[in-house]
C-alpha cells in the first residue's frame, strides 16, 4: 500500500508496523500515524497533508476547541456519513476519512472568519484567513477589537508558567481576558516572562514598560446596552 | 401529622422483606377512609398563596381540636398551575381550586364537618360551563397519563414513608436482589426510554457503555439544572417526590457499578434543595441510601451540589466541569461522558425526568412502559403548557398524543376567543410550528423534522397578537445571555443575528438579512462547540421557515402584522369614537395625548414613544393601532 509522508512524498510498504499506529485517509491521501493524538497535530507534521488553518491552538498547550477553523468533515463508516468535528480535538482513529477542503468545509471556515473579522477588523492574522478564504467586507456592524479570546494566553500561563495570573472572566459577548475577579491590576502572579504575548495569535497583548503585559481591552457595548434599557424604562414606567 | 413510624423501630431497613413489613406497617397504622386535606405547595401555587393557606388550615385545625379526624399534608405541583391555590380533600378528591386563606374556615364548617360541597370553589368547565366536583373528572387531568407525575399530588415530598406507602422503594429492592446489573440495563434499553432533557439519547444505550467502561470509579449525576424559559417541570418532581429521582439513581449506580452521585441543581430552586437534602437524609436514615443498602451489601451516596444558574451548566460537559469546581464551559464530547465524564471518569448523567421514570420500568418492566408512546419514542413525556393558553400547567401524556390535542382538549385553547397562531417547543433552541401542522404527533422524531425539538418539555403558545419576528429575537436575545462565550461561532454569531433581528424588528432590516440569518444559522448549527451553540438558530428558522411574510411586513414594508413591535406600530385617535374621557391623557406616559373633556383627544406623534398605553386603557375602542 502508498503511505504518504507528506504532501510530495509517498513510500510503498506492505503494513505499516508498530505499536498503536493508525491508518486513515485525508484528503484521498493515506496516512499512517502513532495513535493518541488530534487530526491537527497528526498533520502538523506532515507538511502539505490537509489545509487546516487554526488560530487557538499551540503545540505547547492542550487542546481547546475555541475558534473552530480547524472545523473539518471526517467519516467513521467509511464515507458514508460525515459530521463536522474540530480537528484540533479529534483523536485519529484506524480507517478514518478526514475531508479538509469540501465546499462545505469552505463555507464554514469563511462564515467563521467573517464573524471574526467583523470583531477584530484590524488584525492581520484575522486579514490573511479572510483573503485566503474569499472573505471581502463582514455584513456586520464592525468592531475595533484585537482580542478573539482564543484563550491561549490564559492557558499558556497556567499549563507553562502554572500561574494564572491571568483568565477569562465573564461570559457571552462580556468575556475577556483580565486579571482573575477583575482586579484592576495584576497581581504578583505576573512574573512578567511573557508568554502570553508570545503565544497571542493576533498581537492583542504587547508587554509594557513595566516588564508586564498589557492586556487587550474589549469594549463592551456599554453605550448601546443603556441606550436600550433606557428606552424600555420609559415604556414600562 | 403522622408520627414516623421509622422512629420506633430505631434500626435500618436491611432486607426486602423489612421493608415490604415497614410498607405493611405504614399502611396499617393509616386508615385509607380518613379525611386528609392536601394543599399543592408547588411553585405556582405557592406563588399564588397556598403557604397562607396551609398556615389557614393548621390554625383552624387546632383551634376545634380537629387533629384526631383529619389530616393536613401539603404537597408537591398536582399540575394544574391555573387554578392554583389547590386543595384536594381525600379520600374522595373532593377539588377546590382558587381556595384563599378566607375560605377555610367555611371548607372546615362546611366540608370537613357537616359533609357538604362548598360549590363556589368547585371548577367549572368555561367550554361547556360544567361544574366538576372531583379531581379525576376535571378535563384538564381526565386526559392525561400522570404515570410519574401522578402520585405527585398525593404525597408529603418530605416524608419518606408517604412514598414507601405508595410502594416505593420497591423497584430499587427488585433491582438489587432479583436483577443483575445486566438485566437493569437490559430492561432500561427494552424500554425504549430516551433522555428527557432534550436530545433525547436512547437511555438504555448510554447505561450501556457506562456499564462496559472499565474503571473502579464511575459516577451517576442527576441534572436538574432546568434553565428554559417557561419551564418548571424538573422542578415539580425534584421539589414533588424526590424519592422517585433518588430511586431511579440507586438503580442507575447499581447498573454501572457507581457509588457516588450527585444531584446539580439550580440554587434558584430553593425548595427543591430543600426536599432533596431531607429525602437523602430520610433514605440514609431508613438504609435505602449509604452503606450497604437494604442489606445488599452495595454502597451508594449522593450529593447534592447547587449551580449558580448559567443556563449553559444544564449542558452535561459544562456541568460536570462547574462539578469539578471549574468555569461552566462546555468541552468537546467526541469520546463519550459514558466513557470519559466527570473527572475523567465514566459517568451516567440523565436527567430529572429520565431517571424518575427508571423505578416504572424496573417495576412493571420493559414491555408495560413501551406499551405507549410511538414507534422511537417511548412511555409519556411531562410538559410545561404555558403562554396564552387557558389552563396552564404541567401535563403528563404518553408521546404521540397531537399539538391539537395537547393545546385544544388538555390546555383549553387560547384565552379570549382569540386565534392560535403557534406553539414554541423544546425552550430557547426550539422552533416554532405554526397552525397547519396541530396534527402532527408529538414526540422526538416528528418535532424534529418540523425544524423544532422536544427539549426537556416546554411549550409555549401563541396567539394571533404575537409577532414571530419579535418572538425570534426574544429567544435569540436570551441565548445570547447565556452563551458560554467559549467558541467563535456562538459567541459572535448570536450575537449578529440578535443585532440583526433587533434592527427588523425597528424597521431598519434590509432584504437581505434573511440571507445573512440562514448564513449564521449555518454557521452555527455546523460550527459550534455544544449543543447550545448548533441548536440556537431554530427560533430564527422556523419562524423565516413558516412566517416568512412577517419577516417581509418588516423588512420592505416596515410594518408589524401583530402590532408588536414598538417602532413599527403607530397609534391615533378615531375622532368619531372618542368621547373625550380623558383616560388617556392621564394613562400617557410622555404627555402625547392632549384635548379638553367631552372634545376627541388627539395623539402628537414625535412624543408618542408607541407604548400601546392609551389604546389598552380606551373604553370606546377610539385609538387606532397602526
Amino acid at each position: 500500500m502508498k503511505v504518504w509522508i507528506n504532501g510530495e512524498t509517498s513510500i510503498e510498504i506492505e503494513h505499516a508496523e508498530g505499536v498503536g499506529v493508525v491508518h486513515f485517509t485525508v484528503d484521498d491521501k493515506e496516512v499512517a500515524v502513532s495513535g493518541g493524538q488530534t487530526i491537527l497535530e497528526a498533520l502538523e507534521r506532515m507538511d502539505g497533508i490537509g489545509n487546516i488553518p487554526a488560530l487557538c491552538h499551540h503545540p505547547a498547550v492542550k487542546p481547546y476547541g475555541a475558534c473552530r477553523i480547524c472545523t473539518v468533515e471526517v467519516s467513521e463508516d467509511g464515507g458514508n456519513r460525515f459530521k463536522f468535528v474540530a480537528a484540533c480535538l479529534y483523536p485519529v482513529k484506524e480507517g478514518l476519512i478526514v475531508k479538509t477542503q469540501t465546499e462545505k468545509i469552505k463555507k464554514l471556515r469563511k462564515g467563521i472568519i467573517e464573524l471574526l473579522l467583523a470583531r477584530c477588523p484590524n488584525v492581520q492574522r484575522i486579514k490573511e484567513l479572510a483573503d485566503e478564504y474569499g472573505v471581502e467586507k463582514p455584513r456586520f456592524v464592525l468592531g475595533d477589537q484585537d482580542c478573539i479570546l482564543c484563550g491561549l494566553c490564559v492557558r499558556a500561563c497556567q499549563e507553562i508558567i502554572g500561574k494564572s495570573a491571568i483568565s477569562l472572566v465573564n461570559r457571552g459577548i462580556y468575556k475577556e481576558v483580565a486579571a482573575p475577579f477583575y482586579a484592576y491590576e495584576l497581581s504578583g502572579d505576573c512574573i512578567g516572562c511573557g508568554d502570553c504575548a508570545f503565544v497571542c495569535p493576533t498581537g492583542a497583548i504587547e508587554m509594557g514598560d513595566d516588564g508586564r503585559p498589557n492586556l487587550p481591552k474589549v469594549k463592551i457595548p456599554y453605550a448601546e446596552i443603556e441606550a436600550m434599557t433606557k428606552k424600555e424604562s420609559i415604556a414600562t414606567s | 401529622m403522622v408520627e414516623p413510624v421509622r422512629k420506633l423501630l430505631e434500626k435500618k431497613v436491611e432486607s426486602p422483606e423489612e421493608l415490604e413489613n415497614l410498607r405493611q406497617s405504614i399502611l396499617a397504622k393509616r386508615d385509607p377512609k380518613r379525611t386528609c386535606i392536601t394543599v399543592c405547595g408547588g411553585t405556582a401555587c405557592r406563588a399564588s398563596g397556598a403557604e397562607a393557606v396551609v398556615e389557614a388550615f393548621v390554625d383552624e385545625i387546632e383551634r376545634r381540636e380537629l387533629q384526631v379526624q383529619v389530616s393536613l399534608k401539603e404537597t408537591g405541583c398536582h399540575g394544574f398551575c391555573e387554578r392554583g391555590p389547590l386543595v384536594v380533600i381525600e379520600p374522595k378528591k373532593l377539588f377546590y381550586q382558587r381556595v384563599t386563606p378566607d375560605d377555610v374556615e367555611e371548607i372546615i364548617d362546611e366540608t370537613i364537618l357537616a359533609g357538604r360541597v362548598v360549590e363556589r370553589l368547585l371548577y367549572t368547565d368555561p367550554t361547556t360551563k360544567e361544574t366538576v366536583t372531583y379531581e379525576p373528572d376535571v378535563p384538564f387531568y381526565k386526559k392525561q397519563t400522570r404515570n410519574v407525575f401522578g402520585t405527585n399530588g398525593t404525597i408529603d415530598p418530605t416524608n419518606i414513608e408517604d412514598y414507601i406507602a405508595i410502594g416505593g422503594y420497591a423497584a430499587l429492592s427488585k433491582a438489587l436482589f432479583q436483577m443483575t446489573p445486566e438485566n437493569i440495563v437490559d430492561e432500561v434499553q427494552k424500554s425504549g426510554l430516551r433522555g428527557r432533557g432534550g436530545g433525547g439519547f436512547p437511555t438504555g444505550r448510554k447505561w450501556q457503555s457506562c456499564h462496559e467502561a472499565k474503571s473502579k470509579v464511575k459516577y451517576v449525576i442527576c441534572n436538574a439544572d432546568e434553565g428554559d424559559p417557561g419551564a418548571y417541570q424538573d422542578r415539580s418532581l425534584l421539589e414533588g417526590n424526590p424519592h422517585s429521582i433518588l430511586e431511579g439513581m440507586i438503580i442507575g449506580a447499581r447498573a454501572i457499578g457507581s457509588h457516588q452521585g450527585y444531584i446539580y441543581v439550580r440554587n434558584e430552586y430553593p425548595l427543591a434543595v430543600r426536599h432533596a437534602r431531607i429525602a437523602i437524609e430520610q433514605a440514609m436514615d431508613y438504609g435505602l441510601l449509604g452503606r450497604n443498602i437494604l442489606g445488599s451489601g452495595f454502597d451508594f451516596n449522593i450529593t447534592i451540589n447547587k449551580g449558580g444558574g448559567a443556563f449553559v451548566c444544564g449542558e452535561s460537559s459544562a456541568l460536570m466541569a462547574s462539578l469539578e469546581g471549574k468555569v461552566g464551559e462546555p468541552k468537546a464530547k467526541y469520546v463519550h461522558m459514558a466513557e470519559k465524564g466527570l473527572w475523567e471518569r465514566p459517568s451516567l448523567l440523565n436527567n430529572v425526568k429520565t431517571w424518575a421514570n427508571v423505578p416504572l420500568i424496573i417495576n412493571k418492566g420493559a414491555d408495560w412502559y413501551a406499551q405507549l408512546g410511538t414507534q422511537g419514542s417511548k412511555g409519556t413525556m411531562i410538559f410545561s403548557l404555558v403562554g396564552n393558553i387557558v389552563n396552564t400547567g404541567l401535563v403528563e401524556v404518553p408521546m404521540g398524543i397531537t399539538l391539537r390535542d395537547m393545546i385544544f382538549d388538555i390546555g383549553g385553547g387560547i384565552p379570549e376567543g382569540k386565534k392560535f397562531k403557534a406553539v414554541q417547543t423544546g425552550g430557547p433552541s426550539g422552533g416554532c410550528i405554526p397552525e397547519q401542522f396541530l396534527d402532527t404527533p408529538v414526540d422526538f422524531d416528528e418535532l424534529t423534522k418540523l425544524g423544532s425539538m422536544m427539549g426537556s418539555g416546554g411549550m409555549i403558545v401563541m396567539d394571533e397578537d404575537t409577532c414571530m419576528v419579535d418572538v425570534a429575537r426574544y429567544f435569540i436575545e436570551f441565548l445570547k445571555g447565556e452563551s458560554c462565550g467559549k467558541c467563535t461561532p456562538c459567541r459572535e454569531g448570536i450575537n449578529r443575528m440578535s443585532q440583526i433581528l433587533s434592527n427588523i424588528t425597528r424597521g431598519k432590516g434590509k432584504p437581505e438579512d434573511l440571507d445573512t440569518l440562514q448564513d449564521l444559522a449555518e454557521v452555527l448549527s455546523a460550527g459550534a462547540l455544544c449543543a447550545l451553540g448548533q441548536t440556537a438558530a431554530n427560533p430564527v428558522l422556523s419562524t423565516i421557515r413558516y412566517f416568512k411574510d412577517e419577516y417581509l411586513a418588516h423588512i420592505n414594508d416596515k410594518k408589524c402584522p401583530a402590532g408588536v413591535c414598538r417602532e413599527l406600530v403607530s397609534f391615533s385617535i378615531d375622532p368619531e369614537k372618542c368621547e373625550g374621557c380623558m383616560r388617556c391623557i392621564r394613562e400617557c406616559p410622555t404627555g402625547a395625548v392632549s384635548g379638553e373633556k367631552k372634545q376627541p383627544h388627539t395623539i402628537n406623534q414625535d412624543m408618542c414613544i408607541s407604548c400601546g398605553a392609551c389604546y389598552d386603557v380606551c373604553k370606546f375602542g377610539a385609538v387606532i393601532k397602526r
